[in-house]
């Protein structure tokens, strides 16, 4: 009876048992899962963490950075891009020549085999560009590759020849994969083919891509007979963590021995961890605002509500005086990045181009007072300046998933406010809707920039503007001049590349001009890798470069495991875990007989009770 | 009145019994069964009115989903061409063709027309992103969440509700306030920091078990089940942690309800132990909220926990949906919607049917 007097007792007793009864559930698995890691420690393994999705494994189709890395890795492509200086280098193409008239490309063909021993020939290249030529669907990713192309034949098995409609610089920057026709040609319909039921895929890259479990791991295994040399790891997985935070901590256990995308925040907290290099990567990324200067479509009906004001070339130049590029990167980026006003990241030393000297369009807020004055913008008693009822008051549209962006964005709108100008910060999730409706007045806006600046360059074309409200255009800020579009089309067909990096360089000059598309610099490429499982790796560009994401397969195709040679090296490792192991079944029996002598006690006062 | 066909395939049990009871040939029993029949017959015409008003209820709402799901997503800003190809070097003509492909170029009512006669064929088209049939994605995804929310579903419905009767029984006790504040402290947390949390300490911290994913790759065999319950530990942990909450308070509240009740004083009186007094004449009472709420978050678990599955990249459903509406994949989040609101509308149609059985106030 005397148990009567605590009736907490029982369940007090309830509570323990209950919570020792998960742990032992917890532990019972801990043990289990312990058994079925050991498997694989022999061989050298490269785990990458990566959180996009794979859209699909059919180069015809895959658009994503994570499957356009892996058709990188299993296919080589008719050039690349050499890892230190980026200029283009042979590949699966040997050696190539132009016509006089810029018009025929002769490229020779390597002599080597695809991974399931079939030689490689012309006719493969030949395939891959006429399907992509004539099959709407095997456009769908690279299409814009073959635009321009007349025909594509194969005299023989190691020529190929590409016969163009007008004469076009970017032919050796054709990053196509080159598919294995005798694999490919039965296939009926591209665009419900996605390259994933038959494994290991036959290709030609440094790598094969093995396995792929939908969400949780795709796997590759070196392919020995690669004409540059085989990779050095036994295999390279990547395995999917989608939570950023969760990637760091993966890196720290050593689940994972590289994480890219850092924020500012993790990759200095990275810093002082052990066995963790955290590299600081020049970008190949842009961050920018656009100005609306007035939406228009091609025939120039304009649409959209943006404030007029900012059709005013001195208002747009005022407002840029008002940011401190220097600050948005020191604070907003934590220092991890460049303030740089031109539109080609300066990692491609070739093609940027910055201002320099009287050509700087500075922070400087007194000046952009002074011009606002001048041009007739009078502040107001609310401090906002105005002409002939129009007001300095601007959207701010802000991607609200980037807190760099939003950070950025209220400091400009403090650097605004000191010259009359009054930004309305407004985060949003979806501005690209914004910008097909022209309903906005600055956005932020980023891009990733390929090693060949024509894409990006042609973005700015008066072409680009959309045809009709709501149709297609590539257009990101409705910037339309005519004098870039003839440097745009002299670039392009200009086939000397010293005077093309000149004519690219103009363009840049006139884009930093017009203050519609206002480049603020590059943050930098923020990766970690596990030191003691990655003795070396390849950057793009070296030095300063980055190995997620490059222009070629150089990282993953160079990366060079930690004591190859060193066998014992394994050990230290296994008996600490066994130590830890040993010390959580001591834990374990302790709590067992915790529960088992609770369990009696309750018995006993149940018996007591009756 | 409506007679029972003579070759009912399936008699009615009472009829069977009835049949089997009552002596033939006598005038008397005669009637006294017509009588019976009729009553049957009233019962039978009553239950057939509460399941049919019920099978209606769940049609409509389950039209009204798929009415909804299509203009729903269209609602949403986002263009899923300009999404999709965003940041790619494409062709104002590869725009186009995607969009045709996508079928975004037809009128709104010939979209609307084609995915209602999708949906009659259980077919939700085909998914813009991955060009793979919606269902064979959703069939793929299905296992993981089943498994993990399936399994927290059962030990956060068993734990809450063992220390729902434990604290109603002795209610105000310490150990009571104890379990109702922890529950309810646990509840208020968001999961995916309480997952981070978990990865942080048991994970990268002290080693015991992998942060994220669902097995390791290449594990196969009875290995893998090993395996793949080392990694469950965690988010499972997560999610019940979150969830015991409700099922604890639900039972404790219905269970203090029926102990002031007659009928207990009653079972009491007759000598009867505690233990007996609680199992067999409180419990059976004060269940019977509690098997709405299961009923209902079975339901639910189909769309799993999205947040806890993104923390701990378990590779179901919610991370599907999530990917889906940022494009907007169209067929992807319309398929996925349906299906789970199906889930939902079945399981309250079960519950609702089930409820009659196990608590006679109910019937019809």
């Amino acid at each position: 009876m005397k148990f009567r007097t605590n009736p907490g007792g029982r369940g007090l007793r309830t509570v323990l048992s209950g919570l020792l009864v998960m742990l032992l559930a917890c532990a019972a698995a801990l043990f289990a899962g312990s058994g079925a890691h050991a498997e694989t420690k022999d061989e050298k393994t490269l785990t990458i963490a990566v959180s996009q999705e794979v859209d699909s494994l059919s180069p015809f189709l895959a658009v994503r950075r994570i499957t356009t890395a892996l058709g990188r890795l299993s296919y080589d492509f008719l050039t690349n891009y050499d890892p230190k200086t980026g200029k283009t280098i042979p590949a699966l193409a040997e050696s190539w020549t132009t016509s006089e008239d810029g018009l025929t490309w002769t490229y020779k063909i390597r002599d080597t085999k695809w991974t399931d021993g079939q030689p490689i020939t012309a006719e493969d290249a030949r395939w891959t560009f006429d399907t992509m030529m004539k099959d709407e669907a095997a456009a769908t990713a690279n299409g814009n590759f073959v635009e321009n192309f007349e025909s594509v034949s194969a005299p023989d098995p190691r020529t190929l020849e590409v016969k163009l409609k007008a004469p076009q610089a970017t032919m050796l920057a054709l990053d196509v994969p080159i598919l294995p026709k005798h694999k490919w040609e039965g296939v009926g319909d591209y665009s419900k083919f996605n390259n994933d039921q038959e494994f290991p895929i036959v290709g030609s890259g440094p790598w094969v891509i093995s396995a792929y479990e939908v969400n949780q791991s795709i796997t590759l295994t070196p392919n020995k007979d690669f004409w540059r040399g085989a990779p050095k790891f036994d295999k390279l997985v990547f395995r999917y963590i989608d939570d950023s935070d969760a990637q760091v901590e993966a890196l720290k256990a050593g689940e994972v021995d590289f994480v890219s995308g850092l924020t500012p925040a993790q990759a200095k907290a990275l810093e002082s961890a052990d066995n963790i290099t955290v590299n600081k990567a020049k970008g190949k990324r842009f961050q920018a605002i656009t100005l609306n200067p007035g939406a228009k479509l091609q025939d120039g009906t304009a649409f959209g509500d943006g404030n007029k004001a900012l059709q005013d070339p001195v208002v747009r130049e005022a407002l840029v005086r008002t940011i401190d590029r220097e600050a948005i990167y020191k604070t907003a980026y934590g220092g991890f990045g460049e303030a740089n006003g031109g539109y080609i990241p300066s990692r491609y030393k070739d093609y940027h181009w910055e201002p320099e000297g009287d050509a700087v369009i500075g922070f400087d807020t007194a000046k952009a007072g002074e011009l606002l004055e001048g041009a007739g913008w009078v502040k107001g008693s609310d401090g906002i300046r105005a002409k002939g009822g129009t007001k300095l008051s601007f959207r701010f549209n802000v991607h609200a998933d980037n807190p760099q962006y939003v950070q950025a964005a209220e400091m400009m709108r403090e650097w605004a406010k000191e010259a009359g100008i009054d930004l309305k910060v407004e985060p949003v999730s979806e501005v690209g809707a914004l910008l097909d409706a022209g309903t906005y007045d600055i956005l932020t806006t980023g891009w990733s920039v390929n090693p060949d600046p024509d894409y990006i360059l042609g973005i700015n074309r008066c072409s680009g503007l959309p045809a009709k409200v709501g149709g297609p255009y590539l257009s990101d800020a409705y910037y339309c001049n005519p004098e870039y579009d003839k440097l745009y089309a002299a670039q392009l067909a200009e086939l000397d590349q010293p005077k093309r990096a000149e004519i690219v360089k103009q363009m840049q000059e006139q884009l930093y001009k017009d203050n519609v598309f206002v480049v603020w610099g590059y943050a930098d490429q923020l990766e970690a890798f596990r030191s003691d499982t990655i003795a070396s790796m390849q950057p793009q560009p070296d030095p300063g470069g980055n190995y997620d994401s490059q222009d070629g397969y150089w990282s993953w195709w160079s990366a060079t495991p930690v004591g190859e040679e060193d066998e014992a090296a394994g050990d230290s490792g296994g008996s600490s875990s066994g130590l830890m192991l040993g010390g959580g079944a001591v834990a374990l029996a302790a709590l067992a007989a915790g529960v088992v002598f609770l369990r009696r006690r309750g018995a006993t006062a149940a018996d007591d009770r009756e | 009145m409506t007679e029972l066909p003579p070759s009912d395939a399936v008699p009615h049990l009472d009829e069977v019994r009835d049949r089997g009871d009552a002596p033939r040939g006598t005038g008397g029993a005669a009637v006294a069964l017509a009588d019976r029949r009729g009553r049957d017959d009233d019962r039978l015409r009553r239950n057939a009115a509460y399941l049919g008003k019920r099978l209606l209820g769940a049609a409509v709402s389950l039209v009204a989903v798929i009415f909804t799901s299509f203009f729903l997503f269209r609602i949403i800003p986002g263009d899923p061409v300009r999404v999709m190809t965003h940041g790619r070097p494409v062709t104002i003509e590869q725009k186009e063709a995607l969009a045709r492909e996508f079928g975004l170029d037809k009128p709104m009512l010939e979209q609307f027309v084609s995915y209602l006669l999708g949906v009659l064929r259980f077919d939700f088209g085909e998914s813009f992103q991955y060009n793979r049939p919606v269902l064979s994605m959703v069939g793929e995804r299905l296992g993981p969440t089943l498994l993990l929310v399936g399994a927290s579903l059962a030990v956060s419905a068993a734990l809450g509700l063992w220390l729902g009767v434990q604290g109603a029984w002795k209610h105000g006790s310490t150990a009571d306030r104890v379990n109702t504040g922890v529950a309810l402290t646990l509840w208020s947390v968001p999961s995916f920091w309480l997952g981070l949390i978990l990865i942080v300490v048991f994970a990268s911290g002290l080693g015991w078990f992998p942060t994220s994913g669902m097995k390791t790759p290449g594990v196969t065999g009875f290995d893998m089940v090993l395996d793949v319950a080392h990694h469950m530990v965690l988010p499972l942990v997560t999610l019940v942690a979150v969830v015991y909450a409700q099922y604890l308070l639900v039972m404790r509240s219905s269970l203090l309800d029926e102990m002031g009740s007659d009928y207990l004083t009653t079972a009491r009186a007759k000598g009867l132990r505690d233990t007996e007094v609680k199992r067999q004449h409180a419990l059976p009472n004060a269940l019977l909220p509690t098997t709405t709420l299961v009923f209902i978050n079975i339901g639910f678990v189909l769309f799993g926990a999205v947040l806890v599955e993104t923390v701990f990249s378990w590779p179901g459903l919610g991370k599907l949906f999530y990917e889906g509406l940022s494009v907007p994949d169209l067929p992807l989040v319309q398929g996925l919607f349906v299906i789970f609101s199906a889930a939902v509308i079945l399981m309250n149609l079960v519950s609702d049917l089930i409820y009659p059985l196990i608590d006679p106030r109910v019937r019809p």
